[in-house]
């Protein structure tokens, strides 16, 4: 049900930012992971250019394939079937997976979690979009400033201990110190670009 | 104009779900990748967070999306739920702009 309502806000946010109801559609469909989403539609909303929000997104989706490690032992999964169940190697899919001690209740509440979720997503994103779209001015009910919002509800279960808020913060100045520079959307790579070569540097 | 990043982008989402089950575990499982992958939303959220409250276009600005980003920051420690946050923030942002 949670999954319903980030749908909801989702398909909301998005014709708020200005994306049609069928591209809104489409993203629920085919990228279907909902962190970069959020961030695709965050960053062309926020005036950034879609090429800069679809780097967001795909930088956002990179997490995903760490779930694949703790799946592909659990799931077992070859040829046509790897192919599918990659479509729903996600954050839920995943904890759902892990949850159950026997591999075939494993793969079954991976596949079950995965289709409900679909389902929820898409209808979720489908009606958001929908009721957005009726309203004359979006922005006259502050859903302009919602994205940030959703991003804050995103981060806050990752913000255990000091060092992730440490770099939560850092990135926030650092975004917002080159943000009058460069082009919109482009501090955001940066700030990738920054986790990148601090993280793949520093001696273990 | 939106289309081909929009594709795009879900189809490098995509390949990243198939290489978490297609890569050698080696490769996944190297310190660094596992240090700096989760770093990234956490960088990347704070980041997008800042940008779009604090901006716009090029220009920082301080307006109503600052009150909408404080009240779903005391919701997100209430523990609301997330349409309670999102919705919170809108009709903050709403308000303060009446006023």
């Amino acid at each position: 049900m949670a999954s319903a309502a980030y749908a909801l806000s989702f398909g909301a946010i998005s014709i708020t930012a200005g994306l049609s109801l069928p591209q809104t559609c489409a993203l629920s469909i085919l990228m279907f992971t909902g962190a970069s989403q959020f961030a695709l539609v965050g960053v062309i909303g926020a005036g950034g250019s879609a090429w800069a929000g679809a780097a967001t997104a795909v930088l956002l989706g990179t997490r995903n394939a760490l779930y694949g490690i703790r799946l592909v032992s659990l799931l077992d999964v070859t040829g046509s079937r790897r192919v599918a169940a990659s479509h729903f190697v996600l954050d839920e899919t995943t904890a759902m997976a892990i949850a159950r001690d026997d591999p075939a209740e494993s793969r079954f509440a991976f596949w079950v979690t995965g289709l409900v979720l679909f389902c929820l997503w898409n209808l979720g994103t489908l009606a958001g979009a929908l009721a957005t779209q009726v309203l004359p001015d979006p922005k006259a009910l502050g859903l302009d400033a919602a994205p940030p919002a959703a991003f804050l509800a995103l981060i806050a279960p990752r913000l255990r201990g000091r060092e992730p808020v440490a770099i939560a913060l850092g990135a926030a100045i650092v975004a917002l110190v080159f943000l009058p520079f460069v082009p919109p959307g482009v501090p955001l790579l940066i700030v990738a670009l920054l986790v990148a070569v601090i993280g793949l540097r520093r001696a273990p | 104009m939106i289309w081909v990043p929009l594709l795009v982008a879900s189809a490098a989402c995509y390949l990243i779900k198939l290489s978490g089950l297609s890569l050698p575990q080696r490769l996944l499982l190297d310190p660094r990748i596992q240090r700096t992958v989760p770093l990234l939303p956490i960088a990347l959220l704070a980041a997008l967070i800042a940008v779009n409250t604090f901006s716009t276009g090029t220009h920082l600005v301080l307006d109503a999306r600052a009150a909408a980003l404080a009240v779903a920051g005391a919701a997100v420690l209430l523990r609301a739920p997330f349409l309670l946050v999102v919705g919170a923030a809108a009709a903050t942002a709403a308000l303060v702009r009446l006023i």
